[in-house]
């Protein structure tokens, strides 16, 4: 495979929102399992949550939250450039990876500052 | 004795040049080549040929930028190896050139383009008029959206670059391409073509338009200044719209 | 399979094969769309669920906390259904891409697993937007 270079910002997008969304695809099944262990009570739930009390667990967590940011907002952008006529949409292409990895970015860092 | 700065004078005037040499089985064989001040990759290629072997073989034919034949992939990017300054590409003073990604290799830097133009008519690339010869004349104007939009594509003269530069191409063999589905679109948005919806169903799905994941080197790339990421993306509206509407 | 579809009128195996290539077409077709649409409905869930969690976390996350929110919430429960039913719909199909040009695992197994997939995260996300339900 070919790695994008630095002057192919749309090819790094597209890898980016492409390995976001499998590794959001492994994690899904976990979360889910996660989030049904409130069906064997508050107890079970809160001894799950008291674990993921740890700041490895939570620098995770800031990764993954990251990682849907990123997911969403290139996907945004996606629909955007399939939905709009090019021509008023194309000449924005690269300016709206640089809004998706900002808004990525500050997405996790508020939630970062929320979670410690 | 040697003067030493005359000697890096004209170290320094060489280019060191690596050519893909063979078929699909082959190697990079290197060539030195002097540097002019204003100098083309295909003056490069054009030396080597000339000077320093000539059983390398490349395709090229009005050297100006109007034909799309010299094609080549030059240091890892597609390009037309006559609108290529090498003093806009070069890496210090080394270059790489091999035959265009995605298309089987004859000889050397010649390709074979047969499966790129196969897939052009697998995309209904071409115009079938809804009217005979004893209809009026269409009336066309050029600022209406359908014709603006073909407008916009219509200055593609197949030269391979865009389907060179496709990474979907490169990893999924059915791939229409963005050459074929700029051509698609361009008719599609023709009102004199009739050929509608078998072309829509023709450049639907996991061979066509629905394949492409907008990674723009195409666009980026066209030396017409084409955006085939446009038209593709025309043509997954147009085929959305089809497959709604019970057309498709 | 490129692009091209024989014609659909001619004599016996040529026009099955046609209808069938024509049929796969348009399933393809069917199928990003789907995703599409369904990245849609996703864009309006996570933006949502993106602001739920980031207020969540920030007196710490507790069963009480979240139950607190979750139990008896009609809406709630209606919005989390609704995002299970469209990532289970989104995942697949996205992961049908990369199977098939990284992996080139393509065919009927492909789309069968894939099917699969999208079953267990329907299943377990709907036994989780329960649990926090009931």
């Amino acid at each position: 495979m070919r790695l994008p270079s630095s002057k192919q910002p749309a090819r790094w997008a597209a890898l980016v929102n492409r390995v976001s969304g499998v590794l959001l695809s492994l994690f899904l099944p976990v979360h889910f399992w996660a989030m049904g262990q409130a069906l064997e009570g508050a107890a079970r739930l809160d001894a799950f949550l008291a674990w993921t009390q740890q700041p490895a667990v939570h620098a995770a967590e800031v990764g993954l939250v990251v990682l849907l940011a990123a997911h969403f907002t290139g996907g945004l952008r996606l629909l955007a450039l399939e939905a709009l006529d090019w021509s008023a949409i194309g000449p924005w292409h690269k300016d709206l990876i640089a809004v998706a990895a900002g808004a990525s970015l500050g997405v996790g860092l508020l939630f970062a500052l929320n979670v410690f | 004795m040697t003067d030493p700065i005359a000697e890096e004078k004209r170290a320094m005037s060489r280019l060191k040049v690596s050519v893909w040499r063979g078929a699909e089985a082959g190697e990079y064989r290197s060539y030195e080549v002097p540097r002019q001040e204003s100098q083309t990759v295909l003056d490069v290629v054009t030396f080597i040929q000339r000077y320093l072997d000539p059983t390398l073989a490349y395709r090229f034919a009005c050297r100006v930028g109007m034909c799309g034949s010299c094609g080549m992939s030059v240091n890892g990017i597609a390009r037309w190896t006559c609108r290529t300054h090498v003093t806009r590409v070069v890496n210090g003073d080394t270059l790489e050139i091999a035959p265009l990604r995605n298309l089987p290799v004859i000889k050397d830097l010649v390709t074979d383009m047969s499966g790129f133009f196969d897939k052009w008519a697998a995309a209904k690339g071409q115009f079938r008029s809804n009217r005979s010869r004893k209809d009026e004349f269409a009336l066309v104007s050029p600022a209406t959206p359908e014709r603006r939009r073909a407008d916009a594509g219509i200055e593609c003269i197949g030269c391979g670059v865009c389907y060179s530069a496709c990474d979907v191409v490169a990893d999924n063999p059915a791939y229409l391409g963005p050459a074929a589905l700029n051509r698609a679109w361009t008719l599609v948005n023709d009102v004199r073509d009739g050929a509608n919806p078998e072309r829509l169903r023709a450049v639907a799905g996991d061979a066509g338009c629905n394949a492409c994941h907008t990674h723009v080197s195409c666009s980026e790339l066209c030396p017409k200044q084409i955006a085939p990421t446009g038209s593709i993306a025309g043509l997954k509206r147009a085929v959305s719209l089809a497959l709604l509407k019970g057309l498709l | 399979m490129n692009g091209a579809h024989p014609p659909v009128d001619g004599a016996g195996a040529a026009m099955d094969e046609a209808r069938a290539c024509l049929s796969r077409t348009r399933m393809q077709a069917r199928l990003w769309l789907a995703q599409r649409l369904s990245a849609a409905v996703l864009a309006l869930c996570v933006l949502v669920h993106l602001g739920t969690i980031i207020y969540a976390v920030r007196q710490g996350l507790s069963a009480e906390e979240i139950l607190g929110r979750t139990r008896g919430n009609l809406t709630g429960f209606g919005f989390y259904l609704m995002f299970v039913a469209a990532v289970s719909i989104h995942a697949p199909i996205g992961l049908r891409a990369v199977f098939s040009e990284w992996f080139s695992w393509r065919g009927k197994s492909l789309d069968w697993a894939l099917l699969a997939f999208a079953l267990v995260l329907a299943v377990a996300g709907t036994r989780a937007a329960w649990g926090v339900f009931r």
